[in-house]
């Protein structure tokens, strides 16, 4: 019985309200097998085998991998598909097989390092948490023992066409055919947003869900902008945002389809007869498709371009209803305090949020001055798990369950006091500031629109990432900004060094100097024996002159 | 009739040892290189905005190389800051060596080993010497043997004796030549090339003492290596002399052209490069006019047919699994079981010093002021 390996390749292009377009690749490659049980696998077909060994290697159940450059705009642009924070984040959950799962961690994230080329091997004790309520895992499975989770992520990590490179190579038809062949690095660099994710996971094999089957999503989304990219038009094109545009679908995939939101109501030529609803972040979305497996999507140029334009209309946008910010309070280089912001923007509905915060070992918090605030008064969270640092072994960890009540802003904030690290440890660029990875806020929100709570049937894959489990509410992360912090810096300058060495060159030698012009020399008797200094000290008790 | 016979088949056996020998001397000029793989190293030691210059330099270098055949797995890309992706870089994902951006050399297929801080000098020692960590991945590795030809490139601001790694270290001369020697005895090279492009280049190259080793500078001791043009749109000097030239050069050969090393010398003479190249070949064994650039330039593919036939080994079967019951997905935020969950059991960690310290302090104290007669009732 042969195993089936399946295909899919999808664009979501987005119009946003500030003139932006939002563009969102999704590749989605499915494979009917099952590594969890320990079984081997040798034949390797539309999945890629660097994955597939990194996976049965270290017993991997789930793998979430993103790199970004750029910072998601929730209140311009609404809630992203795929949310990630800037820089670089790791998370993965491993299976209960797994014996040592930080020496596990660790290798991993070597082997991730070479296949990404990214620095990923800086990943170690230092910026790894465990969450104990957070990132659940998104695949199927029943065990949710936190032990086998780990959290990371480098904020300071650059995106670049190294990252794409690889990235590309993991895809069935590589960089040569189908929606692939848009991804040109100078125009996608050249965004106001790229984020580039790997996420691999089980998933329901089937409709009852009996068998499973491993599903590898690799995602690009971005963002770009109006006036760098668009010169200040309304008015986009496949052409103009890739330079490219498309001849032909990959042959791999078994479906590929471009997925345009006209809820809007842009004008879009060439127009499609095809149109399909979806749910999707809690708002129903009309869509033009056009698919790409159909020969006459080309037509007679064999080539597809499509053009978009809408006008500037005012204040239609929904607003997101939960968005969250973070900045760093104070003066000086010794103390400081975090703030953290969440909205809840529904008008009559709270919802609970999960914050999870990590902050590394040299911003030392002070936990007793935590204080969570809605509206003024002050907001109890009904679960709180804290973790503190050990110096140069582990960050902070701090998890909050707070219930956001309606239309309101809930502040966190916690004062912290700068370390002063040892020399070698800082980096080569001090002054430029140390970073603290964003704020990871996971909610349930409610949902406008019934949510499809039936995780097996065909959706596009846009709609389909986060598993929804009932109706009325849907699940969202939201990444705060990363933070930018200095840190008390010797000066490493060669003057500093040079002033040190001078002076103590100066105090040294003319101290001496004066020393010897200024000091008067007296003789002194040489010690006396023990014998004789008892007999000098009972002498000065009897009050008699000393010998 | 018979001495017809043997003249014609002395004649035949004569013609055939001389073609010999002529198929024989060019089989020796193909052969005569014995290095099997290429590899090469190019590192770039500076950070920040204005330098540029020194990734425009080493990629440059790199497209080189991978044009002329070396494949990414057996490159070794060392950049100390990231130009292309900078957020002051008007034209993002591109790193420009000519002005009017005429060629990019940072291109659409760049794999990087290793990037921003990883540049250390600890970390190029050992990726020179082979002692890296068991977990590091093969693609930041030296793998090479003792048929590998290598090519190192260096390239930052240096000094008199040192090279300046991202404003933080320095590497010396007496390093670098030490580390050529562990090379050598280790047998991780056949013959190596050493080009460096910093200011005071040559003296990098003063203290090597292992055999089959060639080196270029950029300068002499007590020379600076300059600049070559900036470009106003993006505000930066674009490329240094010497490796501009040396880019031109290169742009040149093919893999199959027989230019040697004594044209590699030439390049950018003093009218051009303001600074004086400077090279070192008394420790090469060959004679540096019969080393072609595509020696170290490029790669030789050798090639083996075979008519054998290969089995391919069966793909494994998965056992069929018995117990069928559904899966499902697991709740994303489960808010009651996150209010009610326990607090995980932490593992029992044997006490440590500090707590015993304590512990031991209070006793001490209880048998110091009552008594050390208690004791022989406990033991």
């Amino acid at each position: 019985m042969g195993q089936q390996h399946l295909s899919l390749e999808e664009l979501v292009i987005r119009p946003l309200h500030s003139g932006d377009i939002y563009a969102s690749f999704q590749f989605r490659t499915l494979w009917e097998t099952d590594f969890m049980k320990g079984n081997k696998v040798s034949h390797y077909r539309l999945f890629p085998k660097s994955l597939g060994q990194v996976i049965s290697k270290f017993s991997v159940r789930e793998l979430h991998i993103s790199f970004t450059q750029g910072y998601w705009r929730t209140m311009q642009w609404g809630q992203p598909f795929l949310p990630a924070p800037p820089g670089a984040e790791l998370w993965v959950w491993f299976q209960d097989t797994v014996t040592d799962v930080d020496g596990t961690w660790k290798e991993l994230t070597n082997v991730l390092s070479g296949i990404f080329c990214a620095s990923l091997n800086f990943i170690d004790s230092t910026n790894t948490v465990q969450p104990s309520a957070s990132f659940k895992p998104l695949g199927i499975g029943n065990v949710t023992d936190h032990r086998f989770l780990r959290y990371a992520t480098l904020p300071r990590e650059i995106v670049c066409t190294e990252n794409l490179t690889p990235w590309k190579k993991l895809l069935p038809c590589g960089s040569k055919a189908g929606l692939a062949v848009l991804m040109k690095s100078e125009k996608l660099f050249h965004s106001s947003f790229h984020s580039e994710a790997v996420h691999i996971r089980p998933v329901c094999g089937d409709v009852e869900c009996k068998s499973v089957s491993w599903e590898l999503r690799q995602t690009l989304d971005v963002v770009f902008d109006l006036h760098t990219s668009g010169q200040g038009k309304r008015e986009w094109s496949l052409f103009k945002m890739f330079a490219r545009t498309l001849t032909d679908a990959c042959p791999l995939a078994s479906s590929s389809k471009i997925y345009i939101d006209i809820t809007d109501n842009p004008e879009l030529s060439p127009a499609t007869p095809l149109l399909s609803q979806a749910v999707v972040l809690g708002d129903r979305r009309t869509f033009s498709v056009y698919d790409l497996t159909d020969p006459s999507t080309f037509g007679t140029m064999r080539t597809f371009n499509v053009q978009i334009k809408w006008k500037n209309t005012e204040g239609d946008m929904l607003r997101p209803l939960l968005h969250a910010e973070r900045y760093v309070a104070g003066y000086g280089l010794q103390t400081g305090e975090i703030h953290t912001l969440m909205y809840n923007q529904h008008p009559y509905r709270s919802f609970p949020v999960l914050l999870l915060d990590s902050v590394p070992w040299y911003l030392r918090l002070y936990v007793h001055t935590l204080t969570v605030t809605s509206k003024g008064k002050d907001n109890k969270p009904s679960y709180i798990h804290y973790q503190p640092s050990k110096d140069r072994i582990r960050p902070h960890l701090l998890e909050m369950l707070v219930q956001l009540p309606p239309n309101s802003v809930t502040e966190v904030t916690v004062q912290f006091e700068r370390a002063l690290l040892k020399w070698t440890e800082y980096t080569p660029d001090p002054n430029h500031g140390f970073y603290v990875g964003s704020s990871v806020v996971s909610s349930l929100v409610p949902s406008i629109v019934a949510m499809d709570t039936n995780n097996t049937r065909d959706r596009p894959l846009f709609s389909s990432f986060f598993p929804t489990k009932e109706e009325s509410s849907y699940f969202i992360r939201v990444y705060t900004e990363p933070l930018l912090v200095n840190l008390p810096t010797p000066d490493f300058s060669m003057p500093y060094n040079v002033i040190c060495l001078t002076c103590t060159v100066v105090a040294v030698g003319y101290g001496s100097l004066y020393n010897l012009l200024t000091r008067n020399f007296q003789i002194e008797e040489p010690n006396p024996g023990l014998a004789k200094r008892i007999a000098n000290v009972i002498r000065r008790m009897r009050g008699v002159p000393l010998l | 009739m018979l001495a017809n016979l043997v003249l014609s088949f002395n004649c035949t056996y004569l013609a055939v040892l001389l073609s010999f020998i002529r198929f024989n001397k060019h089989v020796g000029n193909f052969f005569s290189s014995q290095h099997t793989n290429n590899w090469a190293v190019l590192v770039c030691t500076s950070r920040f905005w204005f330098n540029y210059r020194h990734v425009a330099n080493t990629l440059s270098v790199y497209r080189s190389v991978k044009r002329l055949g070396i494949p990414d797995s057996h490159i070794v890309l060392m950049l100390a800051d990231d130009m292309a992706c900078n957020h002051r870089n008007p034209k993002p994902a591109t790193v420009f060596s000519h002005k009017n951006m005429e060629l990019n050399v940072y291109g659409d297929d760049v794999e990087v080993d290793y990037r921003g801080y990883e540049v250390t000098v600890e970390n190029f020692l050992r990726v020179l010497t082979g002692r890296l960590p068991p977990s590091t991945p093969r693609s930041k590795r030296l793998l090479s043997d003792d048929r590998s030809n290598i090519l190192i490139y260096l390239t930052g601001h240096g000094g008199n004796g040192f090279l300046k790694f991202q404003d933080s270290e320095e590497i010396s001369n007496v390093e670098l030549a030490d580390a050529f020697e562990q090379m050598w005895q280790k047998r991780r090279y056949n013959e190596l090339l050493f080009i460096i492009d910093t200011c005071q280049g040559a003296s990098m190259y003063e203290r090597f003492y292992s055999p089959n080793l060639m080196a270029l500078a950029s300068s002499q001791v007590g020379e600076d290596s300059l600049s070559h043009q900036p470009d106003l749109a993006i505000g930066v000097h674009l490329m240094d002399r010497y490796t501009f030239y040396l880019l031109e050069f290169l742009e040149d050969i093919h893999p199959a052209s027989k230019t040697n090393m004594n044209d590699l010398f030439k390049v950018c003479p003093k009218s051009q490069c303001v600074s004086t190249p400077g090279h070192r070949t008394d420790l090469f064994l060959r004679d540096p006019g019969s080393v072609l650039i595509t020696d170290f330039f490029g790669s030789v593919r050798k090639v083996e047919l075979t008519t054998d036939a290969i089995n391919l080994t069966e793909p494994i079967t998965p056992v069929e699994d018995q117990e069928k019951e559904p899966y499902s997905y697991v709740d994303q935020l489960p808010v009651s079981e996150i209010i009610h969950q326990k607090p995980k059991q932490k593992d029992w960690h044997p006490p440590d010093g500090f707590i015993l310290g304590l512990w031991t302090l209070i006793i001490l104290v209880f048998f110091r002021t009552y008594g050390v007669k208690h004791l022989k009732h406990i033991f």
